[in-house]
């Protein structure tokens, strides 16, 4: 997917109807921010890296990962990528009707990512997993669902900028936050597949 | 616990005598203040051009205000804990009892960081940077107000702890297990956290901001390495800001985590780990002591090319030596914590990477005295702040080398000489700074001069002050005193103690010179009007504007082609043209946003510190509905027609004329 092409794109429309908050600097400004959240997530993996192994008797990753069910999210959120950029494609072309069903789509798929993640989540507590029990427990819940809950962000996200769509068709300010949006989206994905492969693969040999 | 009030109850009012005086002075000094408003007919005022302001000069001394009103909380904390010592010795327990002096140590150290030094960093820079490089505002005004009241609302939660419960007791690095839940099973911790939390989201937010500006809205012609000095050292520390900052937010969630839910992150049992939440905590505060002197390195530049009337010699040198401390500032986290027990090797490393940072330190001193060299200096309050900064911050930074001698670090890590230290860099070098900052830029915002000699008995009374109250210190560290104690027994330190309070009160009446200073300047403002623009025969383009200057800045933005781009107009007599016509301006609308999410905020902060839970899901709902409202909005700019701006501008260079 060409970020730089929509960027450029989004400042170009944007620049004619809003003048001081160009599209181009908005999207600047939002590829900084996913910086400092990409610190954030490193701090919290650092942290899981130097808890994992503190199992406190309990049990590690090798005995409760289950690995299918963590395949069946990951391609779920890895579609629901893919549905974005066609959604993208579409606002470009100026097709808003393409662009919702494309945004409907990665919602689906997101929702999901999130409910297998709940599944999962709520199945390690019932067997008396969760947080609580100790410290790597409690920095793989924070490291996992930190990531969902970026995630549940995009999705209402998703729902406001679905409106937005829906009132004023495709703006250059709606272009712009779809530029934003499209970012943050594909940044939640290259996390997970760290995640995916620190947690889930590394701690499953 | 009860569902609607969560852990508040009456048992959270104060009992003790000096928290219910001081409360009392308080409440009376609101009551004037708010009278006065009033009174004044300032209600309309205060809310359409200050609270709701996006304008970045408007929310600089907004910034500036909030760094003045926590400096007098700050130094209140400060002079009672030297009393305390003074008179706590030969075993006599003084006047505060251990739980109160804990609480003060501990808010001494968050308020004057987090809510004095870096709102008035942060005040600074607001108001300079974007006049520096031409722009008519930072990149995101709105953004930029929000991020201002989410300081606020920090700062409020601090100041709700003197009379609702207690602060934390843990001293202002909160270390687990003691901020855990096992041994601080009160609220001082979770104000802690829940105030640190917001303004540092608030932090994060304006670095950004500031990022996108001087990348994307320099003006014409102007290359990065034509960015005034000042520009730069702020850009560096907002690099260090949107590095650091975030490491700060994951800790803090960690250990509310901890807190709240039972996590085991840093907890003794479960597998917990407390050295990851000290190493997290210096990986942010490192490089903060750092976004707190960089700012403060460009002013001197500033105010050391300005007074001699040369150009600033090593500009490109004092560049990277900038970028060279702030990289460093990043590799030498451990030596905060040398005697946590790591490797020689381990410790050696981060020994010798703080010592390479007195490198590029040092390439900056002998920058600033060879602009001086065969210059005429003209010897105004700000150039004082920067010799008197010169001579006190080399001592601090020669300490500073000592200690990072792992071996020497053993002997003085946690004695007063480790306070003395960070006091001498912290004062010496930021705080010094930003009164020199101060007292450079505030005929260029306020439109009139301060009183000169109340500015260097100011100036005379904190540097004289200083010495009195902090080189005992290091005397103390040497005879083996350790920090944070509350009553000492050992007759060899007595007279030290008693120097030091006597410094303390000298650095009072420099506060109180300053606050004087304001006072008088304010009263006789209509004799020390600045009616050029330009008092000091400035270099940078923030002179090229009115004072105060326009609301929009530059009626047309300047074409740069010299790293002193305003001498270089002066120069090629580009500096003072009348036009024919200008072009409409665009402008952002003012908004009520920012404020209602800081006291949306402010509410939800407060209610997890209560586990009031209700009013923190209204709080934080609350919050980001405004926010999404906010985002809705079309009517969010508007246009200054040309007949307005050239009626502003012709004023003001009728005024120029005049001389």
């Amino acid at each position: 997917m060409s970020t730089t092409h929509m960027n450029t794109h989004g400042a170009h429309d944007a620049a004619h109807d809003e003048h001081h908050d160009t599209g181009g600097n908005t999207v600047f400004g939002f590829w900084l921010y996913l910086m400092t959240d990409c610190l954030l997530f490193a701090s919290v993996f650092a942290t899981y890296a130097v808890l994992f192994m503190n199992t406190a008797g309990g049990v590690s990753g090798k005995e409760i990962f289950e690995l299918e069910l963590i395949l069946a999210g990951t391609a779920a959120l890895l579609i629901s990528s893919i549905t974005f950029g066609f959604a993208m494609i579409c606002a470009h072309r100026k097709n808003r009707a393409g662009t919702l069903m494309w945004l409907v789509a990665t919602f689906i798929f997101g929702g999901i990512f999130i409910a297998l993640e709940l599944y999962e989540f709520n199945h390690l507590i019932h067997n008396g997993n969760g947080p609580q029990a100790s410290a790597f427990l409690s920095a793989f819940f924070s490291l996992v669902g930190l990531h969902g809950l970026h995630v549940t962000a995009g999705l209402i996200w998703m729902i406001i900028l679905f409106v937005e769509i829906v009132m004023t068709g495709l703006t250059g300010r709606a272009l712009t936050r779809l530029a934003c949006l499209s970012l943050f989206w594909h940044f939640l994905d290259i996390i997970w597949i760290c995640v995916f492969t620190v947690v889930y693969l590394m701690g499953a040999i | 616990m009860s569902a609607l009030l969560g852990k508040l109850s009456w048992d959270a009012l104060p009992y003790d005598p000096i928290v219910i005086t001081t409360l009392c002075v308080v409440a009376v000094a609101a009551f004037v203040v708010a009278f006065l408003v009033i009174k004044n007919n300032l209600l309309g005022v205060l809310w359409n051009d200050w609270l709701t302001s996006v304008d970045h000069k408007r929310l600089g001394v907004m910034y500036i205000v909030l760094a003045f009103v926590m400096l007098i909380r700050g130094f209140a904390d400060a002079i009672m804990m030297r009393l305390q010592l003074a008179l706590a010795t030969n075993g006599d327990p003084g006047y505060l009892p251990p739980s109160h002096y804990d609480q003060i140590f501990t808010a001494h150290g968050v308020i004057m960081i987090i809510f004095m030094a870096m709102p008035f960093m942060i005040g600074l820079m607001n108001i300079v940077v974007p006049l520096q490089i031409g722009a008519r505002d930072v990149a995101f005004p709105f953004l930029n107000n929000l991020s201002f009241w989410l300081a606020v609302s920090g700062a409020v939660l601090v100041n709700i702890s003197l009379g609702l419960g207690e602060f934390a007791m843990t001293g202002w690095v909160a270390y687990p297990p003691l901020s855990g839940l096992e041994y601080s099973p009160g609220v001082g911790v979770d104000y802690y956290i829940w105030a640190l939390q917001i303004s540092g989201i608030g932090t994060t937010l304006t670095a950004v901001n500031f990022l996108v500006t001087v990348f994307k809205m320099r003006a014409p012609g102007m290359k990065l390495m034509d960015m005034p000095i000042f520009t730069w050292t702020c850009t560096w520390a907002n690099i260090l800001i949107a590095a650091s900052f975030p490491i700060l937010t994951a800790v803090l969630a960690m250990l509310t985590l901890d807190r709240y839910l039972d996590f085991h992150f840093f907890t003794n049992d479960g597998g917990g780990n407390s050295m990851m939440y000290i190493n997290l905590f210096w990986a942010w505060g490192h490089p903060e002591v750092y976004i707190l002197v960089l700012p403060a390195f460009g002013i001197f530049s500033e105010i050391v090319s300005t007074f001699t009337g040369k150009r600033l010699f090593g500009y490109k040198s004092m560049v990277w030596a900038t970028a060279s401390i702030s990289i460093l500032g990043f590799i030498v986290w451990l030596h905060h914590f040398f005697t946590m027990g790591s490797s020689a090797n381990v410790n050696a490393f981060f020994g010798i990477m703080t010592m390479i940072i007195a490198v590029p330190t040092g390439v900056k001193l002998f920058n600033w005295l060879f602009t001086m060299y065969r210059g005429r200096l003209r010897v105004t309050v700000p150039v004082l702040w920067t010799l008197g900064f010169m001579v006190t911050f080399t001592i601090g930074g020669m300490t500073g080398v000592l200690l990072a001698v792992p071996g020497a670090d053993y002997v003085l890590h946690n004695s007063l000489f480790l306070i003395a230290h960070f006091h001498n860099t912290i004062i010496g070098g930021a705080v010094f700074g930003y009164l020199a900052g101060f007292a450079f830029w505030f005929p260029k915002v306020m439109g009139f001069h301060l009183n000169v000699k109340l500015g260097k008995a100011a100036f005379w009374c904190w540097l004289v002050g200083f010495f009195l109250a902090f080189m005992p210190l290091y005397v103390l560290g040497f005879l083996g005193m350790t920090r944070r104690l509350n009553h000492t027994d050992n007759p060899d330190w007595n007279i030290w103690l008693y120097i030091a309070v006597v410094g303390a009160f000298v650095i009072l009446a420099g506060i109180i010179c300053q606050f004087l200073q304001l006072y008088v300047s304010f009263r006789d403002r209509k004799q020390n009007l600045d009616t050029t623009g330009d008092p000091w025969n400035g270099h940078t383009l923030e002179w090229a504007t009115s004072s105060p200057p326009q609301f929009y800045n530059f009626a047309e933005l300047p074409v740069v082609s010299d790293i002193d781009a305003f001498t270089d107009m002066k120069e090629k007599g580009t500096a003072y043209v009348r036009k024919e016509s200008y072009a409409p301006i665009h402008m952002p609308r003012n908004t009520m946003a920012g404020i209602v999410i800081g006291g949306l905020i402010t509410a939800f902060g407060f209610a997890m510190i209560w586990h009031i839970w209700w009013l923190a899901i209204v709080g934080l709902v609350g919050s980001i509905v405004t926010f999404v409202v906010r985002a809705y909005t079309k009517d969010v700019d508007y246009y200054v027609q040309p007949d307005e701006v050239a009626r502003i501008e012709n004023a003001h260079l009728d005024n120029v004329a005049k001389g």
